[in-house]
């Protein structure tokens, strides 16, 4: 019996892999013919912690790269995270989506659907982020958008199409752009490693780097940085962001904001790597670290003028992706360390926050901030948790955030003090503007329904007290793991 | 590479270029639809001359699909659109045509400039086909720039689609080509289809909601 057992575990653990993509592809397919919708949304987040345990099996054994899929110490976080807070955003949907139906802001078929493309989209971020083929990834974040589209558009609003419409359009462009590079990067590889499949697989590229043709790369990152870029929602090439933020269902905007920019981040970084094993190419990290600093500072000065509490975070998404890219872009084992830490901090902030604005929203029945008064009197522990999410995403201690900016910062002291100016500069307009808002929010004359909402608050509990936890004590593997990743990426 | 067949090949990437630039002076929608129609054909022709020469059978079935969605069904569903929506008199620019030309030569300019320098290493053909690949990438970002009308928009994206097919059919051997052309047409579909259900009349201004309730009622 011990045998079979462990037969069957050996089995799990070399096809983790498999697992990852086929659950969410399977589910998706029973989803769209299951009427019965609490039953979907069980589906749906059983499916989703499948996902979970089954990225997990990738701490155990790694298996070697194929043609098409690839598992490195690179991707395992990202797909860890990924799968983390896939899971927690189902548990949260389930719970969000039981009101909505009720006041009929949705109907069961819309639903069905919109558990199908929930299931969907972790598979293309799976695919996406697994990928070893520069060509597959890029129809994976091809994937990856449609179905967000489709789910920004599932109020059918003339505000929500309109936020689709325009995060259609931006985004076709940026994928199309991130085509082109992905086209010049195989032209760069083809004299080197011959035609065929083998110039878009990554090992093969990063084998090869050193030989690849200078200038045909570096006009290649360029098209890769605007295209992925539009993604990752680095300003100027944001415009879609707050739209599709605040105009989609809630979880979506959970997913967005804490997954979907780390996925289009991701391919950046690859490309990243691939310019800095070429001696010949341009520097990647400058460009990277200017699109940051603008980033940060432009969605900055924009958190003062927003009205509505999810185009709010939104901004606020911008500001930190701003962050993120500054960090890798500077590069270092240091720099690279406080990039990673900060983007796995910002997702389960950034998330948490949207499960608690999601509540906050259905119990108000509304998302303008002026009418979300006095939140703490109201709802209080709702208004409190979103004291804590809004204290540990604007970077208070002891709050994760907190650590990792203080990283991000102090390596950028050390290394190019002048730098840092704009950077302080830009996390202290960013912090005034928050607590600007949440002052009024949380402790105002307090306004609207007092009505308690049926709300899960588990999921939101989960994101902080981690967030909470990885402030106070990160667990010294975690942190050999980070340094180790960020000791590859240059 | 022949020399007749390095030509055909040349000459065909090129006028896909000159209709870049005649879709820009188009000032009616229909016109407009005419002449992409027209670029997907050119398209479709250069694809197959590649998949003849380059002895990639595949890559005809890219061309089958230009030929076949693009420069067909497209149209004649984009046709049927205005005709419904009654938008088919204007096209209204953001910026006036003169100047948009001006721009669009520049645009050609710099990326013959860019795309011959930085390609040194490569033969003379992917070259040039880069450089007017990357052109009509340009110009249909400048269309999609220019122009307010959802309909023309969508023009601009699928012209700047068509030089992204060019540059990857001239890349020799590269793989996924007609994974990509179908992932873009999946693309396209949806867009139209998108613009077709909600109406949409201007870029990010207009969604026509009343229109959409119509299509709803008559659902049920």
């Amino acid at each position: 019996v011990i045998a079979a057992i462990d037969a069957q575990a050996a089995w799990l653990i070399t096809n983790a892999v498999t697992l990852i993509l086929t659950i969410p592809a399977v589910t998706a397919v029973v989803l769209l013919l299951l009427p019965a919708y609490r039953l979907s949304a069980r589906l749906n987040a059983a499916s989703a912690g499948l996902t979970l345990l089954a990225s997990l099996l990738l701490l155990l054994h790694k298996p070697e790269p194929g043609a098409y899929l690839l598992v490195d110490d690179l991707n395992i976080v990202f797909i860890i995270l990924n799968s983390f807070v896939g899971f927690t955003t189902s548990l949260f949907s389930a719970s969000y989506i039981d009101h909505e139906l009720e006041i009929g802001r949705l109907s069961q078929t819309n639903l069905r659907f919109y558990h199908a493309m929930y299931q969907v989209l972790l598979f293309a971020m799976g695919l996406a982020l697994l990928a070893n083929n520069i060509g597959l990834m890029w129809v994976a974040i091809e994937l990856a958008t449609l179905t967000t589209v489709l789910m920004v558009g599932l109020y059918r609003t003339h505000e929500a199409l309109e936020a689709a419409w325009k995060y259609f359009i931006l985004g076709s462009v940026g994928i199309a752009l991130a085509l082109f590079g992905t086209i010049l990067v195989y032209m760069a590889a083809r004299p080197v490693v011959g035609e065929g499949p083998a110039g878009m697989i990554w090992t093969v590229l990063m084998r090869h780097g050193a030989a690849l043709d200078p200038p045909l790369l570096n006009l290649a990152f360029v098209f890769l940085l605007l295209g992925y870029g539009t993604k990752v929602g680095l300003a100027p090439l944001h415009a879609w962001l707050p739209d599709a933020h605040a105009e989609g269902p809630t979880p979506i905007s959970a997913v967005l904001s804490g997954l979907l920019l780390n996925v289009a981040l991701h391919a950046v970084l690859r490309f990243k790597l691939l310019l800095a094993a070429n001696p010949g190419a341009i520097a990647p990290g400058p460009l990277m670290a200017t699109m940051g600093l603008v980033s940060l500072i432009f969605a900055g000065f924009m958190l003062y003028r927003r009205r509505d509490i999810k185009r709010l975070f939104a901004y606020s998404s911008i500001e930190h992706m701003g962050i993120i890219a500054f960090a890798f872009g500077m590069g270092g084992p240091l720099a690279n360390f406080a990039g990673l830490l900060h983007m796995t901090m910002h997702s389960l902030t950034k998330s948490g926050i949207f499960f608690t604005v999601g509540h906050i929203a259905q119990a108000k029945g509304t998302q303008r901030l002026v009418d979300l008064r006095g939140l703490t009197v109201t709802h209080p522990l709702l208004g409190w948790g979103l004291i804590v999410g809004v204290a540990a995403i604007a970077g208070m201690p002891p709050l994760g955030i907190f650590m990792s900016e203080f990283l991000v910062v102090s390596s950028t002291f050390a290394r190019e003090p002048l730098l840092a100016i704009p950077l302080v500069t830009g996390l202290l307009i960013a912090f005034g503007a928050l607590m600007l808002r949440l002052h009024d929010v949380a402790f105002g004359e307090p306004e609207g329904s007092t009505e308690p909402v049926k709300a899960s608050h588990l999921p939101m509990v989960m994101h902080f007290a981690l967030v909470l936890t990885a402030g106070l004590y990160l667990p010294p593997p975690l942190v050999a793991w980070f340094q180790h990743v960020a000791g590859q990426l240059h | 590479m022949d020399r007749f067949a390095f030509d055909v090949a040349h000459f065909l990437a090129g006028i896909l270029v000159l209709v870049s630039l005649l879709l820009l002076y188009q000032d009616r929608l229909s016109a407009l639809i005419n002449v992409f129609a027209f670029q997907a054909l050119v398209l479709a022709l250069s694809v197959s001359w590649q998949a003849y020469v380059q002895g990639a059978p595949h890559l005809y079935l890219t061309a089958a699909i230009a030929l076949v969605v693009k420069a067909i069904g497209i149209p004649l569903a984009l046709h049927r659109m205005i005709r419904r929506l009654g938008v088919h008199r204007e096209v209204e620019t953001a910026l006036n045509i003169g100047s948009t030309m001006l721009a669009g030569l520049a645009l050609v300019a710099l990326s013959i400039v860019v795309v011959l320098r930085v390609t040194a290493a490569e033969g003379i053909l992917a070259r040039e086909d880069l450089a007017f690949a990357l052109s009509v990438v340009l110009l249909g970002l400048l269309m999609m720039v220019t122009r307010r009308n959802a309909v023309s928009q969508v023009i601009g994206f699928m012209s700047l689609e068509n030089g992204l097919i060019l540059a990857a059919t001239g890349a020799k051997g590269m793989p996924f080509v007609v994974e990509i052309s179908v992932a873009f047409s999946v693309l396209v579909a949806f867009i139209v289809i998108g613009i077709f259900l909600f109406r949409i009349r201007e870029r990010f201004d207009t969604v026509d909601l009343h229109a959409l309730d119509e299509v709803r009622e008559g659902q049920r």
